[in-house]
């Protein structure tokens, strides 16, 4: 009897464990799912003329070197304004701040601005940068809606970079005599840096992935000109990819343009990724975790 | 005397009222200077010690203008926040002015480019309502099953292995997502299920809930890993097997914060604008069937803001629809933070 309530207990648990398995492949396969078709589609496409001109033929040909070029300054811009800000606001959350009824009210505003949607981000900016401030339609309206939206993303991670740096670090720097600023600046700020970092590379990615916020801040469907100065509007890889899939005369044509643009986007933003993870590991291993 | 001089600027560092703290330094180094003064051996040190107070002096001012600057860039945060609730609600709520309330929020249809034009957002919310559900109904079951499995049933070297492919399908940009569902399974959905389109409610909501599982099953899992020791170790020495362990004692323990995880799941499926507008088919209906085509606030919205006349009515009418979609998405992370915040204090 005994015997058999435990054979029945494992095979129950055997089971349910296996269910549990299931689901969590079922995201590996949803993954790979969408690498595969797009790698499969896309990579015929892919060649050193598509990265390396401008649409033609009302953009039926030709490539996307116009559209990289607009998402490595949107997305730099945007990290070169989200980056000090969100380290400076982390620093203060983390090392000055505490529990101060302040601070409380600035980690609300943080967790509420991360669930801001993206398409909402695309309104302010429209509204403040381009109308309210007279930007226009530009690469910076847009950097500057994208250095909002990802804000969050790198306040967050540079808390918890600040979070693994040991108190007896800033211990030893207060009883060597330094101020507060001293020890942020010389000791703890180094050894949070590689953290940080890390952090960057995901708010760089967020950012070159985003459609919605920058479809009415930055991008046109065509721009001829290169970008020249921080006022003109520009191309970017997911308005690109959304554009042809969307709004092409001829979409059926465009089709093998559409999937190396986004196999192109994929590639960028799951690269970057990978380089963010691999750094974390190694970073993780070398503190002893 | 130079003991107390150090005395005092390690007194300043850790106690964090600088801004008096300095005062109160500074008057007992004026003291300590006037009874070294009473003896003339030690003027020169009494000299000393007026340079070291100059110097403390300096160090505090540095140190407030310091923390007023990190706090003030802090504060930039919420000053964005308050702007984006200030220009959305500024510029939707116009459009009270030219139909009331009950009209805009009940109205059945949302016909905006017709003469006259209705704008009726019930269909709206009703499609983004829906599509909310309908990727919850996947993506909860999914990231909090995949949460549980890497937590605590999987060995660790494959959770290493599995828990960058979830990291990376977090990454993937909603545009490549959309993409996908527009150029494979929507001609898959359609010959399969012989429908008229394969862009409908089915098809984005799939697409989005493997969106949410990333955002569903981070949060369970640090819910999970918060869970102590001890409690697992008490449940498996009564006799229970692991997976009773699990689901009577582990999963109840973390059940707060599996709650956030579902809120800021459905957060995120409500906002997600990319994949609504390229997959949900863009009919302003309300659905009849899981196959329909909606058309979901944020797809109304990226779909319309480019072609709406500046300040005319269907501007403003757009905007108030997203007012509507940030109340929605505020509503979501409040109630998020709530649970964590109860369960924080429960803890304490």
């Amino acid at each position: 009897m005994q015997n058999k309530s435990t054979a029945r207990r494992a095979a129950r648990q055997g089971f349910m464990f296996s269910v549990f398995k299931f689901a969590a492949f079922i995201n590996i396969a949803a993954l790979l799912s969408v690498c595969f078709f797009l790698v499969w589609n896309g990579l015929p496409a892919l060649s050193w003329e598509f990265l390396t001109e401008p649409p033609r033929n009302s953009m039926t040909e030709g490539g996307i070197l116009p559209c990289i070029i607009g998402t490595f300054f949107l997305s730099l811009g945007a990290l070169g304004v989200s980056f000090p800000l969100g380290v400076a606001s982390a620093v203060y959350l983390h090392e000055y701040a505490g529990h101060s009824a302040f601070a409380r009210y600035i980690r609300l505003g943080v967790n509420n601005l991360a669930g801001v949607p993206s398409i909402v981000f695309g309104l302010f900016g429209m509204s403040f940068f381009v109308i309210s401030c007279g930007f226009g339609i530009s690469l910076l309206s847009g950097v500057l809606t994208l250095a909002v939206l990802t804000l969050p993303v790198i306040i967050s991670t540079a808390e918890e970079a600040l979070r693994q740096v040991p108190g007896v670090l800033r211990e030893s720097s207060f009883a060597l005599g330094a101020t507060q600023s001293q020890t942020v600046a010389r000791v703890v700020l180094p050894a949070a840096l590689p953290g940080m970092l890390t952090g960057a590379i995901l708010g760089l990615s967020r950012a070159s992935g985003e459609t919605a916020a920058i479809m009415f801040t930055a991008t046109v469907f065509f721009s001829k000109k290169s970008v020249d100065s921080i006022f003109s509007p520009v191309m970017a890889l997911p308005n690109h990819v959304y554009v042809l899939a969307t709004s092409g005369t001829e979409i059926e044509k465009t089709l093998s343009l559409q999937y190396g643009t986004a196999l192109v986007l994929l590639g960028l933003v799951l690269g970057m990724n990978i380089i963010a993870i691999i750094a974390r590991d190694r970073l993780q291993r070398r503190q002893g975790f | 005397m130079f003991r107390s001089t150090t005395g005092s600027i390690r007194r300043l560092t850790p106690s964090r009222r600088i801004g008096t703290g300095w005062i109160a330094s500074s008057l007992s180094m004026l003291s300590s200077y006037v009874r070294c003064f009473a003896t003339t051996t030690e003027a020169k040190a009494g000299v000393q010690t007026i340079k070291e107070i100059l110097m403390n002096i300096g160090f505090a001012r540095k140190e407030t203008g310091i923390r007023r600057i990190l706090a003030g860039i802090a504060g930039c945060s919420l000053l964005f926040l308050a702007l984006i609730m200030l220009f959305v609600f500024m510029e939707g709520l116009p459009i009270f002015a030219e139909l009331s309330a009950k009209d805009f929020f009940f109205g059945m249809y949302w016909r905006p480019t017709s003469e006259p034009p209705e704008f009726g957002i019930f269909p709206l919310i009703v499609g983004s309502v829906a599509i909310t559900l309908v990727s919850s109904l996947i993506a909860i079951p999914l990231g909090v099953m995949t949460a549980i499995w890497l937590t605590e049933i999987a060995p660790s070297s494959v959770r290493r292995i599995c828990k960058p492919f979830i990291e990376l399908l977090a990454a993937l940009p909603s545009v490549v997502v959309g993409f996908f569902a527009m150029v494979v399974m929507a001609p898959f959905l359609q010959e399969y299920f012989d429908l008229d389109t394969g862009l409908n409610l089915f098809n984005a909501g799939v697409m989005l809930a493997f969106m949410s599982v990333p955002t569903i099953c981070s949060v369970a899992e640090d819910s999970l890993y918060a869970v102590p020791a001890s409690l697992r170790e008490a449940s498996l020495a009564l006799g229970a097997s692991r997976w009773e362990t699990t689901v009577r004692v582990v999963v109840p323990a973390a059940f707060s914060g599996i709650g956030t995880a579902c809120m800021l799941g459905m957060s995120r499926s409500i906002g997600e604008t990319m994949v609504v507008l390229m997959a949900a088919g863009g009919a302003g209906i309300l659905p009849t069937s899981l196959f329909d085509p909606i058309r979901p606030i944020p797809a109304a919205i990226a779909a319309e803001m480019a072609e709406a006349p500046f300040r005319g009515e269907h501007y403003h009418a757009l905007f108030a629809t997203a007012m509507v979609l940030f109340v929605f998405t505020l509503a979501f992370n409040t109630i998020a933070q709530r649970i964590t915040e109860k369960s924080r204090q429960a803890l304490d």
